[in-house]
């Protein structure tokens, strides 16, 4: 099936005083309809950017340099402010971290509602109104009849983040850029927001970009996973096998540190030393200060995506051009 | 709704009687109204006498609840400098100082809130440089220079507008207006700039230093993010977020006006209260000048009023839970 999003190569850069820095560096994959690709990584590794590219909103200065972003087969990452807005809201949705700071206090989540269909429907108001109460329902916000004309600030922040995600949907785009969605909720809320968001995207058709930290998150509700490190992917590959069998040794060292639920451990296994800053990626394999396995060309030659089994992974223990050691020789974890 | 409000007006009887006392310890402690009055020559029958019809024999308390009561009635008594009701004085030239003061106000607002979102928009253009520096020039200028420099540029130099006095009035029962006539609404064109200049700054500051705040929010994001067109965003979305400060500093700033009024009104002798308070000063005309003390504190009061039903009508958050305070 042709691929709904596809991303090729995409670079961006924020140029400051002390030069440009490049926070997202050949970064590439695809989506296919109806398909959830989970985005995982540490604070930093460029998986908000990465949604933040596809829906057209970097930072300013930020800016793409390189690559293209095709929805549909059609370039996306060139357009106008006001051809892109279109596609804001209407081909595209996006769902934010935060739900408390994510809707204007000032006015009722129906006239949100309202405003955003309108905008991309073109319906009249009553009929506008009714969809939102629809959506309300369909996000499972009790009373949506009554509901629709409370602010913000008259829901808990589960229930508010139901509203973003109605908010989200109701110009019913084929695409959701999820970005952390659960992060800010209460452990107990997180499970029904993502059961809500997987249920919705699976009866509508929709894919979804599933940006988080939480692997437990990725491996409940995502088709295929992105790891990210350092503005760059070091792994992709159906869920199952990434969480299962890591080829890359940072998503291996990533996946140890989850805590295992069954058996009582001394130690948190985790991965020694930090991600390195923007300005000071170093040279080759950006994970190389910190990779239990670095031997001589990871530290010259950087790496490209090489496919090893069912998973594809940028690391060159699994190219057999690389002269250290073979592939069985799988890092600790 | 209605008990904000009275609890509203119930917090501002204290903050009127406060002022009340002051106002009438001025006829106690600043000068002695007899012998203003009586001037170099008089004998003791004719002193003891005023003191007995000004009731200055009676106990303190005694005055001053003849004085909140006579107060509540609107009557001030006699100006010692006109020898007229000093109601009648006020109601004289209380039409020009509103007059003036709401022009300015309408000034400062129609001209500092777009200029505020512009540059809070367009941070980096030439034109919102140009008007940040145009406003660091009009918060830094005092106002009888601005009030000078107009004269001269549009009265002496180019003769389009008169430079003093409010042109010819209409009567509307007791009210004159200069509003209705072309003369009177041309005189109302330098005193209103000059008196909104140093508030339109300031609002043009806030709103910028608001919008900057406001567009950096996760709403404000989100509602890009929705596909909303730039209109909605920046003054659906993003001014009306601002609205609350700007309500705070407009409401004080338009008592501020109608308050200090004074310098502008000197530089145009403009026929209104302000300058009725300097002259009273001058001759310690303090009925004058109590009432207009108790006229300004309730104008203050009756502003704080309305910015605050003002705030339940903007911000919803403020509405929950009844009359709480919207600080």
């Amino acid at each position: 099936m042709a691929p709904l999003l596809e991303v090729r190569d995409l670079r961006v850069e924020f140029p400051t005083r002390r030069g440009v820095l490049t926070a997202l560096d050949g970064v590439s994959f695809s989506i296919a309809p109806g398909e959830v690709l989970g985005v995982v990584g540490e604070s930093g590794a460029g998986k908000s950017m990465t949604g933040a590219a596809i829906i057209g909103l970097l930072e300013p200065p930020g800016r793409i340099a390189g690559g293209q972003i095709l929805l549909n087969g059609k370039r996306i990452d060139n357009l106008r402010y006001e051809q892109m807005r279109r596609i804001r809201g209407r081909e595209i949705g996006a769902i934010f971290q935060d739900p408390l700071t994510t809707l204007n206090p000032l006015y009722t989540v129906g006239e949100q509602l309202v405003e955003t269909i309108q905008t991309h429907l073109g319906l009249d108001g009553a009929e506008a109104r009714k969809r939102a109460i629809g959506w309300l329902e369909m996000v499972g916000i009790p009373a949506a009849a009554q509901r629709v004309d409370s602010y913000p600030h008259e829901f808990s922040g589960g229930m508010r983040q139901r509203v973003v995600i109605a908010l989200a949907l109701c110009a019913e785009p084929k695409l959701i850029v999820a970005d952390e969605p659960t992060t800010a909720l209460d452990v107990s809320i997180q499970a029904q927001v993502i059961a809500l968001l997987k249920g919705l995207a699976r009866d509508k058709g929709t894919s979804m970009m599933l940006v988080t930290h939480d692997m437990g998150v990725i491996a409940e509700t995502a088709d295929r996973v992105a790891v990210m490190y350092a503005g760059r992917i070091a792994e992709t590959g159906p869920v199952r096998e990434v969480v299962k069998h890591p080829k890359h040794p940072y998503s291996a060292g990533l996946m140890a540190s989850i805590p295992p639920l069954d058996r009582k451990v001394e130690h948190l296994a985790q991965i020694d030393g930090a991600m390195p800053r923007l300005s000071a990626i170093p040279r080759g394999c950006a994970f190389n200060p910190r990779c239990p396995e670095v031997f001589a060309r990871c530290l010259v030659e950087r790496p490209v995506l090489l496919a090893t089994g069912a998973t594809e992974a940028a690391c060159w223990l699994y190219d057999a051009a690389s002269e250290k050691h073979a592939p069985e020789a799988m890092p600790h974890g | 709704m209605l008990a904000f409000i009275i609890s509203r007006i119930l917090q501002a009887l204290p903050v009127m009687a406060v002022v009340a006392l002051i106002s009438f310890a001025m006829f106690a402690y600043v000068g002695d109204p007899v012998a203003i009055m009586l001037g170099q020559d008089f004998t003791e029958q004719q002193r003891q006498a005023l003191v007995a019809s000004l009731g200055l024999d009676q106990p303190f308390f005694v005055q001053f609840a003849k004085f909140i009561w006579n107060a509540l009635q609107g009557e001030f008594g006699l100006s010692y400098r006109l020898s007229r009701p000093v109601a009648g004085l006020i109601q004289e030239r209380a039409p020009a100082t509103l007059e003036l003061a709401l022009c300015a106000a309408l000034v400062s607002l129609c001209i500092g809130v777009p200029m505020g979102v512009y540059t809070g928009l367009y941070r980096n253009s030439w034109l919102s440089r140009f008007f940040l520096t145009f406003s660091l020039i009009g918060v830094s200028l005092p106002t009888f220079l601005i009030g000078i420099l107009l004269i001269l540029v549009f009265s002496v130099w180019l003769g389009w507008l008169p430079s003093f006095g409010r042109g010819d009035t209409v009567q509307i029962g007791w009210w004159s207006t200069g509003l209705l006539t072309v003369s009177g609404l041309k005189a109302l064109v330098l005193p209103s700039v000059t008196l909104g200049m140093f508030q339109l700054t300031l609002i043009m500051r806030l709103v910028r230093a608001e919008m900057l705040e406001v567009l950096r929010t996760d709403y404000i994001k989100f509602a890009r993010a929705r596909g909303l067109g730039n209109r909605a965003i920046n003054f659906g979305h993003a001014l009306k977020n601002t609205l609350v400060p700007v309500i705070t500093v407009a409401g004080l700033q338009l008592g501020g006006i109608i308050a200090f009024a004074i310098v502008t009104e000197t530089v145009f002798q403009w026929p209104g209260m302000g300058l009725l308070f300097i002259q009273s000063v001058n001759s310690a005309d303090i009925p004058v000048m109590a009432a207009y003390l108790m006229l300004i504190a309730l104008v203050f009061v009756t502003i704080n009023l309305v910015v605050d039903l003002l705030y339940y009508a903007v911000d919803p958050r403020l509405r929950v839970g009844g009359a709480k305070r919207g600080h």
